[in-house]
């Protein structure tokens, strides 16, 4: 059996793949309560953090192992936090797949989409996507591992606050009440709240959309236009959020939830999040190609904006705010005319979905 | 292109009957009854956390519909003490709520006292009456009798009664996994999930498990087939326990679970139907009902739990077909499925098959004119839809060995958590119906009927389905070329799809399409008084029932094969 004995004292080692901010945070707080081994790609990466405790700068707590070796961390740890970007998760999730069995526990906290094309099919090649060409990063792991106990977590986080130890709180989702328990006894401590959450598709899109608004906001900023238009925007993106995540098959009740309404408040009015500044330094004239060039990690948003304007193709559903940032990010459109068509937009009932 | 159908008869793989699990189940009738009705009583507790008062409030509960099922819906199989039963369990009830100084413990044991009558008697009424004679009798009269009625029939002549030339297995065909069929029933418990559109499915699986050289399995038939009493023989014969639909109150249903559970348990194969109930619209399967289903991942976990790692404590999943040209009950489901879908209202179930007569000629007419049947059987899987290996090693996508055992643990140890088991019966669910659609076989019966009733909806876009079925029968007519040429996409779709492993098709398709047409005109709902699909005498293609059209075309739902129109 492949099942680790239990008869030796109880160590409850927990496993968290990849060390950007937000997985370095993560990391940290779950080593306040139990003993900790992160995996990175990079070998020097495994090196910094095993001699100066730090991942790419970041503190790191001296307990904390790293390693770039999956096998090691799947054998280590029955529960296992993803913390990468979209762009690289299948592919993680392919080099994981090995050394996982069904005994592990993954819980994930990406807010991004993947694709589900043929060989040799990219989304420039097909223009027009359905729903069962979109996977969530959950489905990503049940699609590429024998891993069925997936959870998510998603919420106002901005791994900042969290590394100054300022209070907040966060969704686990998951269909298992067993992952959201799990989750919530790890992480859970005076200053962070965990919610529990079973619409874990719901949850996931929540945080995968609000990241399309954020980049709105920013630009709104980048603007100047003042509180009015984010209250606007807000609550416009909102009804936006909950219209796509239904098509995608998320419920409306997560949207209003932390993880939806919580985290598109702190995004929107964050310029620490990566998103909202994409966003302003459109707004501040420079091209898409010029903010990505030094941006150090993924803003999310801008492939999810790529992947729904597919998906708005073969749905029967208009999202204006994403549909016009599509235009100004991908077909230079500008971006003061966006806004006077988006004003102009008739949305005349203010709330269409309770 | 004829495709070679297994023809030959296998040897059985439990020579000895006294081997079979369902007979020593049998043997030890009386003990499992008891065992049964004990752990389901030990359930219901649990689930009441054992608290008197909700302990009392579930018997109340019981009481109350069991009563309203006695007064408004009686039915011929009914024990007659049933009125008696409820109202000694009435007056227990009254006693002990009334009596004055009763602790809480000594309330509770009262209660629990009466539960353990009710599950005793749900768990004497649920149990089989298997009868090795009955069913040595039963087989033989199935196989004897349909194969003289056969050759009597296809070459003709008297003498042709004793000829041997055609046997059952030229009309019903097998294909698939048989092998692995076999080889697994020998080493762990199977539980077959077959799709149900018929009546007759009951005694065709019944008929094929006993070709297939398998020991007869256990299955829940519904109680309303007993009230028949030429059914109730076959089913007594073939292991079957009974289900009462009717009654839906938790004492019940956790007693039935724990049989279904236990047999598993107790290594005898087992058989659901998955769907619940025939499918009324004539589609395959989509939406399970889980409740027995969730009894197989839970003997597995409990196999796990009792230490029985290896394959001897493994559960296998077994999904199968069946397809017919023509189903004899056809007209009444799709009236029930548009009745239920149309507007919501109570419907009363209504079965052609509710005397010996009609069965009978349909029987004659079956073996005389020729329908053929196929069963597929599909690959075996795990509790959790894993296909399995000839070892019985669950294997993940990648044919990585996997241990299902996994799937139980937390933190090394196996956990019971009735809500990760919810959530794997949806899962293994899913799979089920996803393996069902790859196993399904095509039959031109289907492509005609498919193809028509889409040509139909296509050129009448505003109708709903309702207005579209409502539509007058002699104002449909299909030229005969252009229904050519549609069934000719729809059968490159369906050839794709093939290559793919999406479908199955019959290799009758092989031949060129006016054959193939010819064939699914004459096929389809044959024996219906209004026939779904002709060709007048124009040469053009009419129907003389659209709903019965509607329902043959379902069978191909699910495949996006109406994009094409």
């Amino acid at each position: 059996m492949d099942s680790k004995n239990s008869s030796e004292p109880q160590l409850k080692w927990i496993g968290v793949i990849g060390v950007g901010s937000f997985g370095t945070a993560i990391a940290n707080m779950l080593a306040e309560k139990n003993p900790v081994m992160v995996y990175a790609r990079k070998e020097e990466v495994v090196q910094e953090i095993n001699t100066n405790h730090t991942a790419q700068g970041k503190k790191m707590n001296p307990q904390i192992i790293g390693t770039h070796n999956p096998e090691e961390i799947c054998k280590a740890c029955d529960i296992l936090f993803m913390m990468i970007s979209s762009s690289g998760f299948q592919d993680v999730a392919k080099t994981f797949a090995p050394y996982l069995h069904p005994y592990h526990l993954v819980i994930h906290g990406t807010k991004g989409l993947c694709l589900n094309l043929g060989k040799g099919e990219t989304l420039d090649s097909v223009q027009k996507i359905q729903r069962s060409q979109i996977l969530t990063m959950s489905e990503v792991i049940m699609q590429e591992t024998v891993v069925v106990r997936v959870g998510c977590l998603a919420g106002p986080n901005l791994s900042k606050e969290l590394i100054k130890g300022q209070p907040a709180a966060t969704v686990i989702a998951s269909k298992y009440n067993e992952v959201i328990l799990e989750g919530q006894s790890l992480l859970r401590s005076e200053k962070f709240q965990v919610y529990g959450n079973s619409d874990i598709i719901g949850v996931e899109l929540s945080g995968v959309l609000k990241n399309i608004i954020a980049i709105a906001s920013g630009a709104l900023a980048g603007l100047e236009l003042g509180e009015n238009a984010k209250g606007l925007l807000i609550s416009r993106g909102m009804v936006e959020m909950v219209h796509l995540s239904n098509a995608l098959g998320g419920s409306v009740k997560s949207v209003i939830g932390l993880a939806g309404i919580g985290d598109l408040v702190t995004t929107c009015n964050s310029v620490d999040s990566r998103n909202f500044t994409v966003g302003f330094r459109l707004a501040k004239g420079e091209t898409l190609d010029q903010i990505l060039a030094d941006m150090e990690e993924v803003a999310e948003g801008i492939n999810t904006i790529r992947v729904i304007k597919a998906f708005l193709e073969t749905a029967d559903l208009r999202a204006p705010i994403t549909e016009y940032l599509y235009r100004v990010l991908f077909e230079e459109f500008d971006i003061k005319e966006a806004l006077q068509f988006l004003m102009k937009y008739p949305f005349n009932v203010d709330i269409d979905f309770v | 292109m004829e495709e070679k159908y297994l023809k030959h008869k296998y040897d059985p793989i439990i020579p000895s009957k006294n081997e079979w699990p369902v007979v020593k189940l049998a043997r030890e009738r009386k003990e499992f009854v008891k065992k049964v009705s004990d752990l389901a009583e030990e359930r219901i507790l649990n689930l009441t956390d054992k608290n008197p008062d909700i302990l009392k409030e579930e018997l109340e509960t019981t009481l109350y519909r069991e009563k309203l099922r006695i007064k408004q819906n009686p039915w011929v199989v009914d024990p007659d003490d049933e009125g008696s039963f409820w109202g000694e369990v009435k007056d227990s009830l009254l006693q002990i709520s009334t009596a004055a100084g009763n602790t809480k413990k000594k309330k509770l044991e009262g209660y629990q006292s009466i539960l353990n009558k009710i599950t005793s008697r749900y768990a004497e009424e649920i149990a089989s009456n298997f009868k090795h004679t009955h069913y040595k009798f039963t087989r033989s009269v199935v196989t004897y009798g349909f194969s003289r009625l056969l050759n009597a029939a296809r070459v003709k002549g008297f003498k042709s009664i004793f000829s041997n030339q055609y046997t059952l297995q030229d009309k019903i065909q097998i294909t698939g996994e048989t092998d692995q069929l076999r080889d697994l029933a020998t080493k762990g418990t199977v539980v077959m999930v077959p799709t149900h559109f018929s009546n007759l499915d009951s005694i065709l699986i019944g008929w094929i498990i006993s070709v297939l050289g398998l020991p007869p399995f256990i299955y829940g038939a519904g109680l309303n087939l007993f009230n028949i009493s030429i059914f109730a023989y076959f089913m007594n014969s073939l292991g079957a326990y009974k289900v009462d639909r009717r009654k839906k109150n938790l004492v019940y249903l956790e007693t039935l679970k724990t049989y279904s559970k236990e047999a598993i348990q107790f290594g005898c194969h087992s058989l659901f139907f998955p769907g619940g109930t025939r499918s009324r619209s004539g589609m395959i399967e989509s939406k399970l009902k889980l409740g027995l289903l969730s009894t197989a991942i839970e003997a597995q976990r409990a196999n796990f739990q009792n230490g029985l790692d290896d394959i001897s404590g493994k559960i296998f999943i077994v999904p199968v077909t069946i397809n017919y040209h023509f189903v004899l009950e056809a007209p009444s489901l799709i009236r029930d499925h548009l009745s239920i879908t149309g507007q919501e209202r109570y419907y009363k179930e209504n079965d052609e098959f509710s005397n010996s007569y009609k069965i009978s000629k349909f029987l004659l007419k079956f073996f005389t004119k020729g329908s053929d049947i196929s069963v597929s059987v599909g690959k075996a899987m795990d509790v959790l839809g894993n296909y399995v290996d000839e070892n019985g090693d669950s294997l993940d996508k990648k044919g990585r060995k996997i241990h299902t055992r996994d799937y139980f643990l937390s933190e090394g140890k196996i956990t019971v958590d009735n809500q990760r088991e919810e959530e794997y019966t949806n899962m293994l669910g899913k799979r089920i119906v996803e393996e069902f659609h790859k196993i399904n076989r095509v039959f031109s019966s289907h492509l005609v009927a498919f193809t028509a009733f889409e040509m139909i909806k296509s050129s009448n876009r505003k109708l709903d389905l309702f207005d579209l079925i409502r539509l007058p029968e002699e104002d449909i007519s299909i030229p005969y070329e252009a229904f050519k040429t549609n069934c000719m996409r729809v059968l490159d779709r369906i050839n794709v799809l093939t290559a793919n492993g999406k479908i199955n098709m019959a290799p009758h398709l092989h031949n060129d399409m006016d054959t193939i047409i010819k064939h699914g005109l004459d096929n389809v709902g044959m024996y219906h008084a209004k026939r779904p699909l002709i060709m007048d005498s124009k040469g053009d293609i009419v129907t003389e029932d659209m709903s019965l059209l509607y329902f043959y075309h379902n069978r191909l739902t699910g495949y996006g094969l109406e994009k094409l129109f």
